[in-house]
């Protein structure tokens, strides 16, 4: 944009970064206005007699039971708010420097639990079963800003997130159901998401189109494509659309661990997938020599390419990586759940996951923090239905939406976005 | 794409031509209307011919016939692909036998219902006018208004509110005011990533796309919340609009043409005029082709680009407007057939001149009225549409590619469809 509004936008960003008194005090008012919210809202309206039953084993799991936890209502709100405040006041007479935010972030954790315990007061509230549904449905969210992550640290724009995982559901069923293997299907579910970031690779890198036309290019394509394909084929003849699924794989041991064992270590490949992506990636990323060229490309291809990197090449790898991610978590849809492909089924969790990527500050720690989270507001919305609660689930489902551009203005600090970022690269 | 040293070989060609022929020179004035829409003109054949070659080979009846001899299998497919693309004619202009009959009898109804088809494609065409618009009004400034379908929502639920919520209003003040509603919806929803792009940076891209989705969730819960129609039975559909609010249709039904059409052309004109004949539309121009020498030529960006984006927004919700007042009468959720993301390849196809956008809007409007017959009668899903245009857009977007395939010079100095773009952080 201009000069201006650059100068601004720095100033804006340098204040929120350090820590300054102003900014210490405006950090604890907002977190004593949520323990009042804690206090006024939740704490006060619920008769002092009700209990709050969470079950802590999801539904239709055996090895690492936990009991149920049977909390009064009105006594744990209070204590929750007690300890808002004490945080609240340390931040406004010293602060917690660096951790600041992850101060605030607990004391949000602290308000949606205490909103739980509000919802449920006097009901019972399968807990696990939702954290263990949450980290489901965030993995499509997470492997496609994973996929965003690959390109955009490359310096290619990449919104046919949400193309490419359509594409590669329909493939993994349409594959996993002719060859009856849910490994071939996801190995062509893959292949298929590949082909499409070639072609945007190919006219974004070669051809120098605007990468947000590719991108729409590919996610039109993908979107005529696979409803062609469906309505043609997999609705006509039913066994072109039941590929087998992945089954549930408990890990020895681990499994057994009360809460954590059935929600993280007793559940679909596909989650131990994302897991393991977002260790490599990382690792990866930020410190390897691969890592460090890939970041240069997307910094500085001008300087990249000066001291021999080839810029061309390690966009064109990225771009194929990210499709690769794209693939996996496209196939989640069809093989690690559902067992269907149905039209449009990614129903926009592409572009969630261009989102987490965004929330996340581009790297893949943070775009799985976002994703995880992304994937709670998502359960969180369906559980309120069931409960019978005064927000609508469609609110739930805009949080992620208005979180992103939130985080985009600047609001809550701005992070660093990879400098050369949608530009073409012209070797001279 | 095959030969990546093709541009050498051209270049090779284009100095020994200037050497050789100089009567080239003479005829270039001549040339000149051809070489601007050529690329059109050819993206769009070679669109077609893809979408031949896919009728082809997922026809069934096409290998059944390579099943009893090679010659009878080729003849199937070409005779496959005529049947599929003469319905397409006919189902979208009409049949010409029929419509010399009718005129010959000269009874109106059988003329009428002879032209149907016609006037049904201008009937289809006339939400992409609106929308096409939206996204060339925003490239114009520079902006790429990747949310035109979630302005379209919005404009629509504002359109139908008005629609039916207020009674007793005469049709001449009625209509213009539920269509100015959703106009007006459209605007806000335009407005708030003009307003975050001017003063904070944050790319439109991004949060056009957030308020895609922001949209979708806010209009399913309109139409199951406060805009359910009474014992709709938990279908999300809105009330019926009230007669008043109706934009007149000219014949009785079946023929759904109206006076939206013209309201199109007539909003086409008035953007025509905004863009070229005022001094704010120079200004626009000027910030959407050079941003720099228009803030140094003293023109306020900001402004510019909140209202570009406002306009823009609008011209969306009028498509959603249209289609409510004119042939729905009440919302449900199946509004678009995905019209603004074709808007984007509307945009494109008419090189962002209105006039343009009229013509690529009506061959998209045809194409998709013809696919419906099309359906019919050769069991070709509709979506295919969606494939053929994405490729239209990958062409135009790309004449690179169309100048490999047919062996096209380069010419000398190319119109560049010039849209900025930078990182998704902005501020820079």
């Amino acid at each position: 944009m201009t000069t201006t509004t650059a100068t601004t936008t720095a100033i804006i960003h340098k204040t929120i970064t350090e820590t300054s008194p102003v900014k210490r005090i405006i950090y604890g008012i907002i977190e004593l206005v949520l323990a009042a919210v804690i206090l006024f809202v939740f704490a006060l309206t619920v008769p002092a007699e009700n209990v709050t039953r969470f079950v802590m084993t999801p539904g239709g799991i055996t090895v690492g039971v936990a009991s149920d936890w049977i909390l009064p209502t009105q006594l744990t709100l209070y204590v929750l708010v007690a300890i808002c405040i004490v945080l609240a006041a340390f931040q406004i007479i010293k602060g917690f420097g660096k951790a600041t935010n992850l101060i605030l972030g607990l004391i949000a954790v602290f308000l949606i639990f205490s909103f739980l315990t509000w919802q449920a007061s006097g009901k019972s509230l399968n807990l696990a079963g939702m954290l263990s549904s949450a980290v489901l449905l965030s993995v499509p969210i997470t492997l496609g800003a994973y996929s965003g992550v690959l390109c955009e640290r490359s310096g290619v724009i990449n919104i046919a997130i949400e193309g490419m995982m359509l594409m590669g559901s329909m493939v993994g069923a349409l594959v996993g159901s002719v060859t009856h293997s849910a490994l071939i299907g996801l190995l062509a579910a893959v292949l298929s998401a590949v082909l499409l970031a070639a072609v945007h690779a190919i006219l974004s890198i070669k051809y120098k189109i605007n990468q947000v036309i590719s991108g729409t290019v590919i996610n039109i394509f993908s979107t005529g494509m696979t409803s062609f394909i469906s309505q043609k084929f997999l609705q006509t003849h039913q066994a072109l659309n039941s590929p087998p699924i992945f089954p549930r794989i408990p890990i020895p041991g681990l499994s057994e661990i009360p809460v954590l064992g059935p929600i993280f270590f007793n559940t679909n490949l596909f989650v131990y997938l994302m897991f393991i992506i977002l260790i490599i990636l990382q690792i990866a990323l930020f410190s390897t020599r691969w890592g460090l060229r890939v970041r240069s490309v997307g910094e500085h291809p001008k300087a990249a390419d000066t001291l021999g990197i080839n810029v061309i090449k390690t966009r064109y790898m990225s771009v194929l990586l990210g499709g690769v991610v794209a693939g996996i978590g496209g196939a989640f849809f069809t093989l690690g759940n559902v067992g269907r492909f149905d039209e449009e089924m990614t129903a926009g969790k592409g572009f969630i996951g261009l989102a987490a990527m965004l929330f996340g500050n581009y790297s893949p720690l943070g775009s799985t923090a976002a994703g995880l989270l992304f994937g709670f507001a998502d359960s969180l919305g369906s559980k309120l239905s069931l409960l019978g609660s005064a927000i609508p689930p469609q609110f739930m489902a805009m949080a992620p939406y208005l979180l992103t551009m939130i985080v985009l203005a600047g609001f809550i600090g701005r992070g660093h976005v990879p400098a050369a970022d949608g530009e073409p690269y012209e070797k001279e | 794409m095959k030969k990546p040293d093709l541009e050498k070989q051209d270049a090779g060609k284009v100095v020994l031509q200037e050497l050789t022929d100089s009567p080239s020179k003479k005829n270039h004035e001549k040339k000149s209307l051809w070489m601007s829409i050529r690329i059109p003109i050819l993206a769009i054949v070679t669109g077609l011919v893809f979408g031949a070659i896919l009728i082809g080979v997922t026809s069934e009846t096409v290998y059944a016939a390579f099943g009893t001899s090679f010659l009878s299998g080729i003849r199937e497919f070409f005779r496959e692909i005529a049947t599929a693309y003469t319905a397409l004619a006919q189902g979208s202009i009409g049949n010409p036998a029929k419509m010399i009959a009718a005129l010959q009898s000269g009874n109106a109804l059988a003329i009428r219902e002879a032209f149907n088809p016609f006037l049904e494609s201008l009937v289809q065409s006339t939400p992409y006018i609106f929308a096409g618009l939206a996204v060339a009004l925003g490239f114009r400034a520079g902006l790429f208004n990747i949310g035109v379908e979630g302005q379209l929502f919005i404009g629509a639920a504002c359109a139908t509110y008005v629609g039916y919520a207020v009674t007793g209003l005469p049709a001449y003040i009625h209509m213009p005011l539920a269509f100015l509603a959703g106009a007006l919806g459209g605007a806000v929803w335009g407005f708030v990533p003009g307003i975050l792009k001017a003063t904070t940076g944050g790319h439109e891209v991004i949060n056009t796309i957030m308020m895609n989705w922001i949209a979708f969730r806010f209009t399913e819960w309109l139409l199951s919340g406060p805009m359910n129609r009474p014992g709709a039975g938990g279908m999300p559909i809105s009330p019926l609009i009230q007669p008043s609010a109706e934009i007149p249709q000219f014949f009785q039904a079946p023929i759904r043409f109206n006076l939206g059409f013209f309201i199109a052309l007539f909003v086409a004109w008035l953007v025509w005029w905004l863009l070229f004949k005022t001094t704010w539309g120079l200004n626009l121009r000027l910030v959407g082709t050079n941003p720099r020498a228009a803030k140094y030529a003293g023109l306020s960006v900001v402004s510019t680009t909140v209202i570009a984006m406002v306009l823009s927004g609008s011209l969306a919700g009028m498509a959603g407007a249209n289609q409510i007042l004119a042939l729905n009468h009440s919302m449900a959720l199946g509004l678009s057939s995905g019209y603004g993301f074709d808007s984007i390849a509307l945009a494109l196809l008419g090189n962002n001149h209105p006039l343009g956008v009229i013509l690529a809007s009506i061959l998209f409007g045809t194409l998709r009225n013809g696919a419906t017959k099309m359906m019919v009668v050769s069991q070709i899903p509709i979506d295919i549409i969606s494939i053929v245009q994405a490729f239209i857009v990958m062409f135009v977007a790309a004449p690179a590619i169309i100048r490999a395939i047919y062996r096209l010079r380069k010419p000398e100095k190319e119109e560049a469809t010039a849209i900025f773009l930078s990182g998704w952080g902005g501020g820079k």
